[in-house]
């Protein structure tokens, strides 16, 4: 989904560097999320692949938080997001590299390689953003707020989560929370941005209710792989 | 019965799309070479998650060794442990600098996320590929393909590509 929104950057960035760390960033996760995909397929075991969980999904079915479905904005949003989300992703693949899962270790071990210079990149941005202009300054800060209500869903989890931390597959959410609290207090302060006080979260992604952009998103996503099924290219 | 290192010398006629002057065994993303019977299996390892080019390189893994005689090719992806530019020799390394890219240093020891987010961290100096000069600067983290970043040489006012050490 972020990959996705990322790519609507090529050739729009607002200088050439950044038109290509955002594509670069994009092939990342865009590759990150095939093999997620392909493995989810397999321990399925109903013989859909990674196209077929990304192209013939319906929206109800994806599972992905809401933040990343929004709409890229403008370049702050999407800095602010990036960043909300590579201290996630850091902190996430570095404890799924341990998983007692082979596979599910050895993709997220690559991840977490690729999110240290993710995390680099969008948290220079939001210091350079958020201590820079009075109209940066002021973009960054209302991405903040505009985007706050959307972050508590990354660290909600549920019975099955629930199951696969016990089973040392997946990861303890509660502890990357701290953790990501931490990192992102200390980074926005240091941009001389405010750090919104928690009030009510959004959520539901992971259980299949999305806001209405994931449709339109989907519509575009996936209408190649729809007109031509079993095309190869 | 072929030798392992006879696969590996066939392949290593298999060259990096974005970068023809180096092959894929020098990469090291050749992890091994298996044998089942009739049947050769070649585990590579993806230098990036999302580098386009391992594609092609599957592909033409299968054509390479079909054009000499093996007709049962399987390609298999391995993820552990994740590729690192550190697999890379130094005679591959000076390859890179001849043909223009600035090759990768040794991989840092794993920075905290408190290192990684701040601004004013230090950055080494990549040495230019062209005049040997270390007063350079990194002009972006993101080059042309995902391995490499742009750096601008001050001393001969040439920017290059560097081969992240990743």
């Amino acid at each position: 989904m972020l990959g996705h929104r990322l790519s609507e950057w090529c050739g729009h960035g607002p200088i050439l560097e950044e038109d290509i760390a955002l594509a670069n960033v994009s092939l990342d996760l865009i590759g990150q999320a095939t093999l997620y995909l392909h493995l989810a397929g397999e321990v399925e075991a109903k013989g859909r692949n990674e196209d077929a969980l990304a192209y013939f999904r319906e929206a109800v079915e994806f599972r992905n938080v809401q933040m990343v479905e929004l709409p890229k904005g403008d370049f702050a949003f999407t800095i602010v997001r990036q960043f909300f989300f590579d201290v996630y992703n850091y902190h996430l693949s570095e404890q799924l590299a341990k998983s007692s899962s082979v596979e599910l270790a050895g993709i997220a071990a690559k991840g977490y390689k690729e999110a240290r210079y993710h995390l680099r990149h969008s948290s220079e941005w939001v210091q350079r953003l958020g201590d820079g202009t009075e109209e940066s300054h002021a973009r960054a800060q209302k991405a903040v707020n505009d985007l706050w209500r959307f972050t508590g869903e990354m660290f909600m989890s549920d019975e099955v989560d629930q199951r696969l931390k016990t089973g040392g597959i997946g990861a303890d959410l509660d502890a990357i929370r701290q953790k990501w609290s931490a990192i992102v207090g200390d980074v926005l302060t240091r941009a001389t941005l405010s750090v919104p006080t928690d009030t009510f979260m959004l959520a539901g992604g992971r259980q299949g209710r999305h806001t209405e952009y994931l449709g339109h998103m989907l519509s575009e996503m996936q209408i190649v792989a729809r007109s031509h099924p079993g095309a190869e290219w | 019965m072929p030798t392992k290192e006879a696969i590996l010398e066939i392949l290593a006629q298999v060259k990096d799309p974005e970068l023809p002057v180096i092959d894929i065994v020098e990469l090291g993303i050749v992890r091994d070479v298996v044998f089942e019977g009739e049947q050769v299996r070649v585990d590579v390892t993806p230098t990036y998650s999302g580098c386009p080019a391992m594609e092609v390189i599957e592909r033409e893994i299968v054509e390479t060794l079909e054009s000499h005689g093996f007709a049962d090719v399987t390609v298999r992806s391995v993820f552990n442990p994740a590729w690192t530019t550190d697999w890379i020799s130094a005679e591959t390394k000076e390859k890179l600098r001849e043909y223009g890219i600035a090759p990768p240093g040794a991989v840092a020891r794993s920075e905290s996320a408190e290192d990684l987010v701040t601004i004013r961290r230090a950055r080494s100096a990549i040495e230019c590929p062209y005049c040997g000069s270390s007063d350079t600067e990194e002009k972006s983290e993101f080059g042309s393909t995902a391995c490499k970043a742009i750096h601008f040489c001050r001393s001969c006012r040439q920017p290059f590509d560097y081969f992240k050490s990743f």
